[in-house]
């Protein structure tokens, strides 16, 4: 498989602006002439749409919500990042990108993440203009904070809702295109199937959520937008509903699957309270501006976190990474976390969290500053733990968050497979081994705005006056066959075991093996532990109701089957990647004083894997990353 | 952590047009700790183990902010504690031996689609009358131009918290949904980006709303059971600026 | 109102709705906010009505000559500007279309606040706001109503059954009435239910009219209280008065 990543030529501040005039583009009346369909309705596939559509594009987007407004990109909390440097304390368009590739730990693609960084002052621009409520300072300018890996204010925030905010913003603009008829919206439809004809993409085969109906869609493009994967674990900050499935399906239709094995475990997350557990609750990243992460020094502390004395108190963050101290970035805060939890000093009643520990911060700035920042997070921790934050320190755990893996794609956005998009979380491009935060609503909005409304014409351009394939087609036809007895099977296989017994068991096997810390032993036993659970899952599944009304667990059992290849492309991509980068961490590969060891040598570059047929036997396939602006250093946030 | 014995009453009904009863499930060895879909989640793997189907309710994110999750709980949207999402609600709030009856939310507008699970479309054909403000991509001046007041701001957030989950429709006597709509409305009509279709925008959504829902008559019912805990001053707001659209919209905006 | 079936397909083109067409005072009042709107209005005038109503009643108190010559005054208002009784008529009219418009978008809401919920909650409901008085409204508004006819006939029209009624003779009339032990405690209890129709209605109509402003927000319900029980308490007393003794024919 080739990889070409489409770079433009040029000095990497002019490459796209060098690109966007030499693309192909459509002219304005024959817009209409094109269908696109568009997947998934949050920042990157929402933004998508509702661009394509009011620049006359017919446009099909599918939800399997009720709603476009029920995204996952809803729950985002702290921020969005943007270069405007309003703070004036030296940010940049430049300083942004170097900051993203460097918290990627040099994994990202240069162009691809500049590119981000000059989009993100529009996405500002643009979001407030739809009436997206940013906070304000008292003269009425934007108000901004900062966040991990950052040492510039250039987070952009609605108090603890941003991701809400900036998705009704994207949602009204798509309202408003299915208003005015540009957009068709199909809610409660699922992807099931993408269908690739003659090399290229074709449409999609979808199931109707609420009957069952397995139908045919075709269009002269494809976006897919349908977010990451961090689901596979079971226990995740996911929703309940994300999955793997449009992406894997695509994958299995000929879309390389980028970086697999990079996954952000977000620090601060609140602790498992129970086995039954069956979604973890993010407690956004902002709190560390003003919490001080702490454990106790001794192991055997079992004294409540008010009567620990200073001197029994370690801040392991402010200890061991002095400049950036709390504000270490995600991937560097929770294996610090890891580490002391390992060591036996967890805490809480399962002794499996840190402290979060606002008391410094309200006895500087008072209660009610610290109210107005944090009031909302504050009250969701105090109703899901019954402890108030304001009294007693937070407990927190990292958890499986966000994938910066996904399906490969080039400069333009375009998966392996011509004519098939991937938008936003699932695709892997700009974001390298590791995420920094506020960086990903920056990214799906700057896709769905801005960068995949100026390349599909380059695509579409040569596509005048040609119609999209007929769904009578017969790849259609097999694929909707396909389709309809993949799930008459999961309901005729009658075994004793529910679809969500067996996600448990792999997210187990997942978060062992392939989670914050990864060995080779460890991913060797669960690339022989996955394909016989795999193998179980087909044995023994058991799925009740029927497949003509809608029917959750049936749903689950198509997303799981999927997790179960998607798990072992994880496993094979870790076990593969022989060094530490970001969200990676090979056990083996660490520096004496426990760091990331990366081999920059032997793996600068993007691991992006080839379906055979065989889940457990793809195809490697690299494309080199060179980094010509940032140098290729140690990470260091000492 | 206390162990529950729960008696739960489900309205169970197999499509939108099917007939629907109550099913007596009990749901035993219930962690309080558990949060009340934590607890549908365990109750459901129960059924499936029976060989039974699993009980159909909408949710997704668990965190109180997609607004997926809805259910009436003892006769109250979102149950029995202020301020909350069903999926936010914990076993805590109840007490052991307790009868806990779950009904989906009811209205014309909102068909059962099964069991527990209702459309809540109409929600979305409100916001496509006019739940926007015109900001085509690519044409937006700098954000800092126009400085905002922080109370108008701050406001303007407080309605823009709706998160469309329905429970005010549910919780109204009639059925109404004027809180959903105010709040859609007041977001949008209170900053200074939302003026130019200020107007236009009112009349429209109050239009499509009023083909769905019933009227408001001020019981504050909505406001009780809104989980982001909504103010019904939203509802002033948004007859007041009907009104003006009414009397005011016409030829007078342009002769101006 | 919408179907009960769940539509599928796709959702497209729906802003592009024929607009309704017509004056505009009759399209505001095609909207449910218009009714509510007009039902304030006509509220606030019948309060209004209610208000002087109790005030010009407790003439009473201060004997026949006086109540009678309220009552005289009345029909003499704005004389010779007009003649004899035609402002009162026309106070009369107003009220006359006043309640009519109440009733009829009452009825009308009443009607469109059914269909949004065909099928009713099949298990209790546990109200957290909605109160007895915001709930009974329409039961309130009926009772207050019926009692207005009765009343009418009884102290203006006619006359009823046991009494003795001499048109003109307002006084007189009135203590003739109430002196039967049974109309008295239906007169007490009808304005008990004035009571309740009014506290939610005072109430209510600052949010329908959209008197809104946190300045004296917290004094809307205070406002509303205050004012249900000034009536109630003003036009509870005439029955108990007569009842009592305190006010009789000499």
């Amino acid at each position: 498989m080739e990889l070409n990543s489409k770079i433009p030529d040029g000095p990497i501040a002019e490459k796209w602006t060098n690109y966007k005039f030499d693309r192909k583009l459509v002219n304005p009346a024959n817009r209409r002439k094109y269908d696109i369909i568009v997947v998934g309705t949050g920042l990157a596939g929402g933004a998508a749409a509702a661009t394509l559509g009011e620049q006359g594009y017919n446009v099909k987007a599918f939800t399997f919500h009720d709603s476009p407004r029920r995204a996952h990109s809803i729950a985002a909390q702290g921020g969005i990042n943007a270069a405007k440097n309003y703070k004036g304390d030296g940010d940049s368009i430049y300083r942004l990108f170097y900051d993203t590739v460097k918290g990627g730990d040099f994994r990202a693609r240069e162009a691809n993440v500049y590119r981000l960084a000059e989009e993100s002052v529009n996405i500002i621009d643009q979001a407030t203009a739809q009436g997206v409520p940013f906070a304000r300072e008292y003269g009425g300018l934007l108000d901004n904070r900062s966040f991990g890996g950052a040492q510039v204010s250039r987070t952009f925030y609605a108090r603890g809702q941003t991701g809400q905010q900036l998705l009704l913003g994207v949602y009204s603009q798509l309202a408003r295109q299915i208003g005015l008829g540009n957009v068709a919206l199909y809610n409660r439809t699922e992807l099931i199937d993408v269908v690739v004809v003659d090399g290229e993409a074709a449409g999609i085969v979808v199931r109707d959520l609420l009957t069952g109906e397995v139908t045919s869609h075709s269009a002269h493009a494809v976006v897919l937008a349908t977010g990451g994967y961090s689901n596979v674990f079971f226990l995740s900050t996911n929703a309940m509903n994300c999955n793997v499935t449009a992406a894997w399906r695509a994958h299995r239709r000929g879309a390389a699957f980028a970086n697999p094995c990079y996954t952000q475990i977000h620090p601060t997350c609140i602790p498992q309270s129970d086995e039954f557990q069956s979604k973890l609750t993010l407690m956004s990243e902002s709190l560390r501006n003003d919490g001080r992460i702490w454990a106790p020094k001794s192991p055997d502390d079992n004294r409540p976190a008010d009567q620990i004395p200073e001197d029994d108190r370690d801040y392991y963050l402010e200890r061991r990474y002095p400049s950036f101290g709390n504000l270490a970035p995600r991937d560097v805060a929770s294996r610090a976390a890891l580490v002391e939890v390992s060591a036996g000093k967890g805490v809480g009643p399962l002794k499996n969290g840190v402290y979060l520990d606002f008391s410094d911060a309200i006895n500087r700035l008072g209660e009610k500053v610290i109210e107005e920042r944090y009031g909302n997070l504050f009250e969701m921790y105090e109703r899901i733990t019954d402890e108030s934050p304001y009294k007693v320190p937070m407990r927190i755990y990292p958890a499986p968050h966000y994938t910066m893996g996904g399906l490969w794609v080039d400069y333009e956005l375009m998966t392996t497979v011509p004519g098939l998009y991937a938008t936003g979380e699932a695709n892997f491009s700009d974001h390298g081994a590791n995420r920094l935060g506020a960086s990903a609503l920056m990214q799906g909005l700057a896709d769905g705005y801005f960068v995949l409304p100026n390349t599909i014409s380059n695509y579409l351009a040569p596509k005048l006056g040609t119609t999209p394939i007929p769904t009578d087609h017969p790849e259609f036809q097999a694929a909707e066959a396909a389709a309809n007895e993949r799930f008459s099977g999961y309901l005729s296989i009658g075994g004793t075991r529910s679809p969500d017994h067996f996600h448990h068991e792999l997210g187990q096997i997942m978060l062992t093996q392939c989670g914050m810390e990864r060995t080779k032993e460890g991913l060797t036993q669960a690339l022989a532990d996955i394909p016989a659970l795999h193998a179980e899952f087909k044995k023994d599944l058991r799925v009740t109701g029927d497949g003509e009304s809608t029917n959750q667990t049936l749903e689950k059992a198509g997303r799981v089957d999927d997790f179960f290849e998607l798990a072992q492309a994880m496993c094979l991509d870790a076990l593969t990647r022989e060094e530490s980068c970001g969200g990676h961490f090979r056990a083996e590969h660490q520096t004496e004083e426990g760091e990331a060891q990366r081999d920059d040598e032997h793996f600068a570059h993007v691991a992006a894997w080839e379906w055979t047929g065989d889940p457990g036997k793809p195809i490697r396939n690299t494309e080199p990353l060179t980094f010509d602006n940032v140098h290729l250093a140690v990470r260091s946030y000492k | 952590m206390t162990e529950l014995n729960l008696t739960l009453k489900v309205w169970r009904q197999a499509g939108p047009d099917a007939p629907g009863s109550f099913d007596t499930i009990e749901a035993k060895g219930i962690n309080d700790e558990m949060s009340f879909l934590e607890m549908l989640d365990i109750v459901n793997e129960r059924l499936i183990n029976d060989g039974k189907e699993a009980i159909v309710f909408d949710h997704d994110c668990r965190e109180g902010i997609c607004g997926t999750c809805s259910l009436m709980i003892n006769g109250q949207a979102h149950g029995p504690q202020k301020g909350t999402a069903t999926c936010q609600l914990h076993m805590r709030k109840f007490h052991d031996g307790q009868e806990i009856v779950i009904e989906p939310w009811r209205a014309t507008a909102f068909p059962i689609v099964k069991d527990l699970m209702v459309d809540r479309s109409a929600f979305d054909r409100i916001v496509e009358s006019g739940g926007f403000i015109t900001a085509e991509t690519g044409g937006a001046s700098d954000a800092n131009l126009t400085p905002i007041p922080k109370p108008v701001a701050d406001a303007a957030m407080d309605a823009a918290a709706c998160i469309g989950c329905g429970a005010c429709v549910a919780a109204c006597p009639n059925s109404a949904a004027n809180l959903f709509t105010s709040a859609k409305v007041s977001h949008l009509n209170l900053l200074p980006q939302g003026q130019a279709e200020r107007y236009s925008r009112v009349e429209a959504m109050v239009d499509t709303m009023e083909e769905f829902f019933g009227s408001c008559t001020n019981h504050g019912e909505c406001q009780e059971a809104c989980p982001k805990e909504i103010s019904i001053d939203f509802i002033a707001l948004m007859n007041k600026d009907y009104l003006k659209s009414k009397f005011k919209n016409r030829r007078m905006l342009s002769r101006r | 109102m919408a179907s009960t079936t769940v539509a599928r397909g796709p959702a497209s083109g729906g802003a592009q709705r024929a607009k309704r067409k017509a004056p505009f005072p009759v399209e505001f009042y095609r909207s449910a906010l218009g009714k509510k709107y007009v039902m304030a209005l006509t509220g606030i005038m019948l309060m209004g009505f209610v208000l002087l109503h109790m005030i010009g009643n407790l003439k009473m108190y201060l004997g026949p000559e006086e109540f009678n010559h309220y009552a005289e005054f009345l029909r003499e208002l704005l004389v010779p500007i007009l003649p004899r009784t035609v402002a009162l008529w026309g106070m009369r009219l107003g009220l006359i279309a006043a309640f009519g418009l109440h009733i009829h978008s009452a009825y009308s809401l009443t009607r469109m606040n059914h269909a949004a919920r065909t099928v009713k909650y099949q298990s209790p409901r546990d109200y957290a706001a909605a109160n007895f008085a915001s709930r009974t409204m329409r039961w309130t508004g009926i009772i207050v109503g019926l009692f207005l006819i009765w009343h009418l006939f009884d102290l203006s029209w006619t006359g009823t059954p046991g009494m003795t009624f001499v048109r003109g003779e307002a006084y007189q009339n009135v203590v003739s009435s109430l002196s039967r032990p049974v109309v008295a405690a239906f007169y007490v209890a009808a304005n008990i239910a004035l009571g309740i129709h009014l506290f939610h209605g005072a109430w209510s109509l600052f949010q329908s009219m959209g008197w809104n402003n946190p300045r004296f927000n917290v004094w809307r319900k205070n406002v509303a209280i205050a004012f249900a029980a000034i009536i109630v308490i003003g036009n509870v007393s005439f029955p108990l008065a007569v009842q009592f003794g305190i006010v009789h024919v000499n």
